[in-house]
């Protein structure tokens, strides 16, 4: 077996080509589909699964995931806020993106699993879901306080309606109705080009991390430093919840992943019209320029380590 | 066909900002627009289209002098600060005045 997961070389393709000037880029319109066959291929396999679990018995680990969410952006905030000195709306922001997730890293993550065949719990894609709200809603609230005049409905339609939710909760309730039996006939573009998919999508990744590389000389080494010590304390909360739940090695791995990872679909579009003082450069290269490839590259397989370390102890 | 003059205002904005922008020119008294993709680079960077976050739009009116200063007015308070944009007018002429 390759030591590298060939869809991460893709990833390294993308920030080379982009570092150097390449000509290359994807046009807009492909990646947003491949992001949205991701997004609905990662809702329809857990979908799939849901329909075999008892689902009153998920809810601690639900309630225990959301509230996973919303404490993660409490403890990113001062330290953005006192130790950065970052304005109140700009660490209210960046804390928000850490406090939710990385549908590209969850993908990368499983595709790691997959490849070196570490079973999960197959209902993982609903923490996914779980966690990308509580940590925008947190986040408004530090950038705002709760009394102010924010536009509540707004925020909520773009929270709950935007594009990663809807095709992740989708997903989900297309798979759970139909079974894993009733998504074969669509199984090929969903699952069996999955990872080809993730491949391309990774590629554009590249080149998107590649971009905002250039504007971390601007933000300084505090975001750099931010970038890669908050996946860390993401990943060390994961680990623990994961064991409290008693979860499988894959599922382990997953959730410090989920935990470490940050977002970059559903926090800037919501931040930007909910908080739109808030600079939106900022979180994006700590999230996209530090946080998602220190995840591909190291994270994932570093957590995978810690994880594995974790169960033989117990 | 007598032609008569009818103001263009053009809106190159952030594609995140579409949503609100067009409801907002409707209830202005627009009675149509057009939306294009766009790319670009300006005192907020380079605009690439690449993804969500990258996005530019071009928003075009045609439309009576009363409703582009509304809108100019309202864009300018609403929006300027916080968002990558610019926006400007020209003169255009219409064939059939009562469209706009």
């Amino acid at each position: 077996m390759a030591v590298l997961d060939p869809v991460i070389l893709f990833f390294v393709l993308g920030v080379a080509a982009g570092l150097m000037r390449s000509e290359l880029r994807l046009p807009a319109p492909v990646y947003e589909f491949l992001s949205m066959v991701l997004l609905l291929a990662i809702g329809l396999k857990g979908g799939a699964e849901l329909g075999r679990q008892s689902l009153p018995a998920l809810l601690p680990q639900v309630a225990a995931v959301a509230a996973m969410g919303a404490i993660m952006p409490l403890l990113a905030f001062p330290v953005l806020h006192v130790v950065g000195r970052l304005k109140r709306a700009d660490a209210a922001a960046i804390a928000a993106h850490y406090g939710s997730v990385s549908v590209g890293t969850f993908a990368v993550a499983t595709a790691y699993l997959t490849y070196r065949d570490i079973g999960f719990e197959a209902y993982m894609p609903v923490f996914v879901v779980i966690l990308e709200i509580p940590a925008i809603i947190v986040g408004v609230a530090l950038a705002r306080g709760i009394a102010m005049e924010t536009r509540w409905k707004r925020m909520a339609h773009e929270v709950l309606l935007g594009k990663s939710i809807v095709l992740l909760v989708g997903g989900l309730l297309i798979g759970w109705a139909v079974g894993a039996e009733g998504l074969q006939p669509i199984g090929f573009l969903f699952f069996d080009l999955f990872k080809g998919v993730l491949a391309l999508f990774l590629l554009e990744m590249g080149l998107i991390a590649a971009g905002q590389l250039g504007s971390l000389r601007h933000h300084g080494p505090f975001l750099v430093a931010f970038g890669l010590g908050m996946p860390l304390v993401g990943a060390a909360l994961g680990l623990g919840l994961a064991a409290a739940f008693q979860m499988s090695l894959g599922g382990t791995v997953l959730m410090a992943t989920l935990a470490a990872s940050a977002s970059y679909i559903a926090v800037p579009a919501a931040f930007r019209l909910i908080v739109p003082e808030a600079n939106p450069a900022l979180s994006l290269t700590a999230s996209l320029g530090v946080t998602f490839p220190f995840n591909i590259l190291a994270g994932i397989p570093f957590y995978h380590h810690l994880a594995a370390r974790l169960e033989g102890g117990l | 066909m007598p032609r008569q003059v009818r103001k263009l205002v053009t809106i190159i904005a952030e594609a995140a900002l579409e949503g609100m922008l067009l409801e907002d020119v409707e209830a202005l008294g627009a009675h149509g627009y057009t939306v294009t993709e766009a790319r670009g680079k300006g005192s907020r960077g380079v605009r690439a289209g690449s993804w969500e976050a990258s996005s530019n739009i071009r928003v075009e009116i045609v439309c009576d002098d009363r409703t582009a200063d509304a809108i100019i007015h309202h864009v300018e308070e609403r929006y300027y600060r916080n968002f990558a944009m610019i926006l400007f007018i020209s003169d255009v002429d219409v064939l059939r005045p009562e469209k706009f």
